[in-house]
């Protein structure tokens, strides 16, 4: 198969395309063919996406949902690891509890958003109550997953080596649990950004959603689209981020 | 050491001792503007029953969750078989695909309500933007982990392409685009129920935020109860689907 020949061909089907949209975005925006309230003149969307970036007037909203994002993966984080790592003690309560948490997973928590701003209100607290939520399953399925599957002849060779609960702790059961625990903890993070994104959308104070909301409802598409561009730009950098992380924690565990 | 119960009696003697805290903890200590428990819970779940608008709304939700899911379906699936069959489909679109699939869509979600109106059209669209992409990327995985061999093989035996196709490539196919219809189905709930959150005429949208500002936490309760076994439901028959389909091939 000669797959690196067509490779150009690809990429240059792939600037066709991306030059086709921009150019029937300006087009479409510049001969008035779709409402400006819907899609803005692209020069303009550009011209306030620089002036986004020169002046950062995007930093209070940014502040508000990376201090959001990160307070609720550390609660996921935390309660999944430590009840993920209770659960997966005993074969009993793993069929206990697994199947318990997975059928919760399954109802889509953004259900309990409103139930979330009744308790917590419209501001930072929902919101870090619904990323905590969303992401707190994957965490807890996967360490239980991580733990319950570690390989028997390990577990029964340290402890014939007179292994204390400590030590099969830290050289068997955690090394072997690693890296599954890593992969949950990738997809809550994850979750918790595109929850906590969502919810600010529904209802907030502040944050990229709500600058995202608040110039949609008052008619400034240019800025809207630059919030746009921006929240996902940040989308993209933390993914990227946390592949980073999650690549080094796996050399690092070798 | 004593017997165990099984552990599915023992899940539910844990979810039944949740409820009970639940209902005296809110009884001694909880605000009735905020918290119901769950006995009043039931009683309005049973009176939704008489309830005409909040059944509509109900039946408005499955409709825009059904139509979009249907949607993502027909759109998604030939247009994954073409990009996953195709070399140069392949190779030209399918990044875009994947870096489309990427895209936060909360973003978009005011755009989306601006374009479609506040009724079920913007609620379907945002559905089927959901839930389109994963049935894509799925179809085009199972097209493109077909062996080789069994190509060359059915080949060898003198196959058409259009006997390749439906013979080889579309039954190895279904487990991934079964396993898509089932990610699809997540999606999907998540960008309905995020639209309708958002604004609301008439579905539960507007039921949620009516029950929040009229503190009536019990209706809430009743109507959150509602859409949740609407989408243990939808998502337990992708999941049924899904593993019957893929038994076949092991």
């Amino acid at each position: 198969m000669n797959r690196g020949g067509a490779t150009w061909l690809y990429h240059a089907v792939q600037a066709l395309v991306l030059a086709a949209v921009l150019g029937l975005w300006y087009f479409v925006s510049s001969r008035g063919l779709v409402s400006p309230i819907l899609l803005p003149s692209m020069t303009a969307s550009f011209a306030e996406f620089g002036h986004l970036l020169a002046t950062g007037s995007y930093w209070p909203d940014l502040d508000v949902t990376l201090y959001e994002l990160v307070v609720a993966f550390c609660i996921a984080a935390s309660s999944g690891c430590i009840l993920g790592y209770l659960v997966s003690r005993s074969a009993y309560s793993i069929r206990v509890f697994d199947p318990l948490f997975a059928g919760l997973y399954s109802i889509p928590a953004i259900l309990l958003f409103p139930l979330y701003v009744l308790f917590f209100g419209l501001g930072a607290g929902s919101k870090i109550a619904i990323g905590a939520t969303i992401a707190f399953f994957p965490v807890v399925l996967n360490t239980i997953a991580g733990f319950a599957y570690v390989e028997k002849a390990y577990i029964t060779s340290a402890r014939a080596m007179g292994a204390s609960q400590v030590q099969m702790f830290t050289s068997v059961l955690f090394p072997a649990a690693f890296p599954v625990v890593l992969t949950g903890l990738r997809i809550g993070f994850i979750l918790a950004f595109l929850s906590i994104l969502g919810s600010e959308t529904i209802a907030s104070l502040a944050g990229l959603g709500h600058a995202i909301v608040t110039y949609a409802e008052s008619m400034d598409p240019a800025k809207m689209f630059a919030y746009i561009f921006f929240a996902i730009i940040i989308a993209f950098l933390l993914n990227g981020v946390v592949s980073l992380v999650e690549r080094r924690a796996r050399r690092w565990h070798g | 050491m004593t017997a165990r119960l099984s552990p599915g009696v023992a899940r539910l003697l844990v979810i039944a001792g949740l409820v009970a805290f639940w209902e005296v903890g809110v009884r001694l200590w909880g605000d009735p503007l905020f918290l119901a428990p769950p006995s009043q819970v039931v009683v309005s779940l049973v009176q939704f029953a008489w309830n005409d608008p909040v059944l509509n709304a109900l039946r408005t939700t499955l409709y825009e969750l059904v139509f979009a899911f249907c949607l993502a379906v027909v759109v998604g699936l030939p247009l994954g078989l073409i990009i996953g069959l195709q070399r140069f489909a392949y190779g030209s679109f399918y990044p875009i695909v994947l870096l489309l699939y990427a895209i936060p869509q909360a973003t978009i979600l005011p755009l989306v309500i601006l374009a479609f109106g506040i009724g079920t059209e913007s609620k379907i669209a945002f559905g089927f933007t959901h839930a389109v992409f994963p049935i894509l990327v799925n179809v085009v995985a199972g097209v493109q982990g077909l062996k080789p061999s069994l190509i060359v093989c059915a080949r060898s035996m003198g196959a058409s392409r259009r006997q390749i196709l439906a013979n080889v490539v579309l039954p190895h196919m279904v487990p991934s685009f079964f396993t898509g219809m089932r990610l699809a189905m997540t999606g999907d709930l998540l960008g309905v129920l995020l639209a309708e959150l958002y604004v609301s005429q008439a579905g539960v949208g507007h039921y949620t935020r009516l029950f929040t500002e009229s503190f009536e936490p019990q209706k809430l309760f009743a109507l959150v109860a509602c859409l949740a076994a609407l989408a243990v439901f939808l998502n337990e028959m992708c999941r049924r689907a899904e593993r019957r389909m893929s038994r076949w091939h092991d």
